[in-house]
């Protein structure tokens, strides 16, 4: 990724860059010793890594400012980072930038119990908030398989989902008001303690925005009531399509379950090596079920949803007996991804998201082009939004092995996108999709992306060169790709 | 179902022609569905850019709980039709009349009762197809559950009041009907209600509509047909047979409480605020999130007490509406206001000055 050349090279000098910032910071809190800078070369997607020039972890709103002011007027580049779980590469470092980490931005400012919600700081991992508020019978309800260790503010900047989204919505759906550090060092509020705010939904802007238009440093997310009673079945299935024919026969019901997964046979023999859940190695899919409501809701729901397994040609059912057997049939879904990671020296995780009508179609062609590549794919994925976690096994340690996966990675994405879809449901775009974006947005809409990044960061100081590719990148890329037999950037230069 | 697919209705072509040509000649344009709302938002002077031609359902797939529609498609339509599948729009939109589109509920934002519990306009919005201030025809988001890819435009425009660009065509998240609904009803002083809307709101009960005015708190509960009776039974209260009509009233404004023509405030606070401090009739919606209020009171004060409790204050109908109507923004919001308008529409032709007076 080079370096744009509008970016001074004022901050070139690791040394002077590190003395400048100790103005502002405690000592400790400015790393430019190459080895402290290595922890922060990567994020959960390893295959990508840069040092940055150096890495500040202020612990004070008014730090943050002063950096970006003082970063801001020399122009250097400014790269967030939360927790780094990110699995795109959205808080991958600039060998020319600062990688300002909120690390230590990790407390619980407030709880307020009658309006349900929490105020706290960027750091804090997301799974904390829940455990915090559960005595009062609280949590907040995102939940990203990365749950004990992703960050709030990670969890904002990348809009992230869990397994619960269908029902009760994603990260957007879920927070209130945030507190930003704009590009210049000024502080604003957006959103707000009240269920809306006046003028444009700049919450809606913000969340998913990969760190591009400023600095998160404080958010308000609203906290709901724990289920009464929430019921797991498992069900097996001799097909993949029919598991996801049977998906949309769950939601016909009109029942909204409350998290609706699926693993496909390869993904579930690995968890079961893994977790020891009792998973049916012999299925082609299984498809996980949870209702919840009040016990009264619930169990007319089990019977219902019963019947409509049963009729979509289940080749077994379990439902969970208790609690403890509950998590148990979810800690090998939570645990998939580790899981997969000892099939294989390393995984790629691919994030498309389609219409649910075309799961079947969609993971037939994926195992074809697996077969094509010569690369196995485990499957496991929120089935009930159609976001679709294909985990490419490939060793990176054999040449060129690593090229095959991320062009097979491509081509799904572009699938993804062929059958009405979209490139990412919720690890964002980051460095490792960019190229596809120009697949799904034409030059007028990247356009009107990167005015909307002008206008709160004029100078592309903000995590430059992610999320949104430069038109003259898309031309590049255009050039090997044709979409529908039409080229999407005819009137560009090509190289 | 197969979409009613319907090619006349369509002329986004045209449309986009009108703006280019508004663009260049500098003309503002005052973007219009049904005129429902005409009464929202400060006044703003412009050629009429009627969007009623294009409408209709472009695809609806009961299943995915995805419906696409064009903007000029009329409400009452779009919701005739989920009805036929036993599926509605989550957000409960207020129509405020016969003519009202699906564009204009967006560009306004509005929600009904079932707001704080099932979530409101934009949290329903998948994708968008907008056209901007040089005329490009656009799309953003999707019609899946989620998506990532850029920024969250099509989430952008919506309580925009067409000040970004114009809304050709809506991406929605779909809910079931719920099984069945009922009422009950309660006697009780308004910072009580207040403070057992929120209670209740904590605890695992299927409420989708919370109403108090004048003494009386009315409460709305959703789900299955066991789950509903184990609700009533755990609310208390008396159990009222005209319920839907009650919610009807509440999210059309044809409440007594909207009868009559003074003007009438929007005040959002924290759902739990305890009941402010100025003189007038309040008629208390979404827990406490949305209140109505008839005032004398001058317009400061209004927004000096609302901001102290945490909230925004709109002049929704009536009053002044060359002044500010919505709730002034800090300058630092106020800058990145300004920068957004100039970054969709830099000419400033879509509904100049109806959000706010520099947008
Ligand atoms: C095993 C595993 C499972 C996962 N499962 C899920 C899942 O189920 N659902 C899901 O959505 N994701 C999942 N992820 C991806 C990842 O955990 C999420 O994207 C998460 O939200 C990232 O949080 P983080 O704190 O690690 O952010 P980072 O990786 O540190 O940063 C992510 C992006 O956010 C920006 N950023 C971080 N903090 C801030 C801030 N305070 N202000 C502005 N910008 C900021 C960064 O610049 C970067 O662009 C998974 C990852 C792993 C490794």
């Amino acid at each position: 990724m080079a370096r744009t050349a509008e970016h001074a090279l004022v901050g070139s000098d690791r040394d002077a860059l590190g003395r400048a910032l100790r103005q502002w910071l405690p000592d400790a809190a400015v790393l430019d010793q190459i080895e402290q800078l290595r922890p922060y070369e990567c994020d959960g997607l390893s295959a990508y890594r840069r040092l940055p020039l150096v890495v500040v972890l202020p612990d004070t709103v008014e730090q943050v400012q002063a950096v970006m002011r003082y970063c801001a007027s020399q122009r250097i580049p400014v790269v967030a980072r939360g927790a780094g779980t990110g699995l795109s590469g959205g808080a991958l470092p600039l060998e020319n930038g600062v990688l300002l980490s909120l690390a230590k931005f990790n407390r619980i400012l407030d709880v307020d119990l009658l309006n349900r919600t929490a105020r706290v700081q960027p750091g804090v991992r997301n799974l904390a908030i829940s455990e915090a508020v559960s005595a009062p019978g609280l949590y907040y309800a995102p939940d990203p398989s990365s749950q004990i260790a992703c960050s709030i503010g990670g969890n904002v900047a990348e809009n992230a989902g869990g397994l619960h989204c269908l029902k009760y919505g994603l990260t957007v759906h879920n927070i209130l008001k945030l507190e930003v550090v704009t590009v210049e060092g000024d502080l604003v509020t957006i959103g707000a303690d009240s269920l809306d705010a006046p003028g444009y939904d700049l919450l809606a802007l913000m969340t998913g925005s990969e760190g591009m238009l400023g600095i998160i440093v404080e958010i308000t997310v609203r906290l709901l009531p724990k289920p009464a009673s929430a019921k797991l079945m498992m069900a097996s299935f001799d097909d993949v399509e029919k598991a996801g024919n049977a998906v949309g026969n769950i939601i016909a019901t009109g029942i909204i379950p409350g998290g609706l997964e699926m693993m496909d046979n390869l993904a579930t023999r690995a968890t079961e090596d893994f977790v020891h859940a009792g998973y049916d190695i012999d299925a082609a899919a299984i498809l996980f079920c949870e209702l919840d409501g009040t016990p009264e809701e619930v169990s007319d729901d089990i019977e219902r949803v019963k019947n409509v397994l049963e009729q979509s040609g289940c080749t077994d059912m379990r439902i969970a007996k208790d609690e403890a057997e509950r998590q148990l049939f979810w800690s090998g879904r939570k645990a998939a991804f580790p899981a997969a990671g000892r099939l294989s020296p390393d995984y790629y995780c691919i994030d498309g998201t389609i219409p649910r009508k075309q799961i079947g179609y969609v993971l037939t062609r994926i195992a074809e082009m697996g077969q094509e590549y010569g690369l196995r794919i485990a499957n496991v994925f929120h089935a009930g939004d159609g976001n679709l976690h294909p985990l490419i096994l490939y060793d990176g340690n054999q040449p060129g092995e690593l090229e095959r996966t991320e062009e097979l990675g491509g081509k799904i994405l572009e699938l993804s996108v062929e059958v009405g879809g979209t490139i990412t449901g919720e690890h964002g775009v980051g460095v490792e999709k960019i190229n596809q974006m120009c697949v799904q947005f034409d030059k007028s809409e990247l356009s009107q992306f990167h005015a909307l990044k002008a206008a709160f960061d004029p100078n592309n100081l903000l995590n430059p060169g992610k999320a949104v590719p430069t038109l003259s990148r898309c031309a590049e890329f255009g050039a090997m790709h044709v979409h529908k037999g039409e080229l999407k950037f005819p009137d560009l230069e090509r190289f | 179902m197969q979409p009613a697919l319907n090619p006349d209705n369509n002329i986004d072509k045209q449309i986009s022609l009108a703006v280019k040509q508004a663009a260049v000649e500098r003309i503002p344009l005052r973007l219009r569905g049904g005129d429902t709302k005409a009464f929202y938002g400060r006044a703003s002077e412009g050629q009429p850019l009627d969007l009623r031609g294009h409408n209709g359902v472009v695809s609806y797939e009961p299943l995915e709980l995805v419906v696409t529609a064009r903007a000029g498609t009329l409400l009452v339509d779009l919701e005739s039709d989920l009805a036929e599948q036993g599926q509605m729009l989550g957000f409960e939109p207020p129509h405020f009349g016969d003519g009202a589109t699906l564009g204009g509920a967006i560009a306004c934002g509005f929600s009904g009762p079932r707001r704080p519990y099932a979530g409101s306009a934009r949290d329903f919005v998948l994708g968008a197809r907008i056209i901007n201030g040089h005329g490009e025809l656009l799309r953003f988001g999707g019609q899946v559950m989620k998506n990532v890819a850029g920024y969250d435009i099509s989430r952008l425009t919506v309580g925009a009041m067409g000040t970004l660009g114009v809304i050709v065509e809506v991406s929605m998240k779909v809910l079931p009907v719920p099984a069945r609904e009922a009422t009950v009803r309660f006697s009780m002083p308004a910072a009580q209600a207040i403070g057992q809307m929120n209670e209740w709101a904590g605890q695992p009960i299927p409420i989708s509509g919370t109403c108090y005015h004048d003494g009386t708190l009315h409460v709305r509960v959703s789900g299955s047909a066991k789950g509903v009776d184990a609700a009533i039974i755990k609310l208390g209260g008396e159990l009222i047979d005209e319920g839907a009509a009650f919610w009807h009233g509440v999210k059309e404004q044809r409440h007594s409480f909207f009868a009559d023509n003074q003007a009438q405030w929007r005040i959002s606070v924290p759902q739990a605020a305890p009941p402010l401090p100025i003189e007038g009739e309040w008629l208390i919606e979404w827990g406490g999130g949305q209140r109505w209020l008839k005032t004398d009171a001058p317009t400061d004060v209004i927004r000096k007490q609302v901001e102290a409790a945490g909230g925004h204050a709109t002049l929704f109908r009536g009053g002044d509406r060359s002044e500010e109507v919505f709730h002034p923004l800090t300058p630092g919001l106020s800058n990145l206001h300004r920068n957004l308008k100039n970054a969709f529409d830099p000419q400033r032709i879509f509904n100049p000055g109806r959000l706010y007076r520099d947008l």
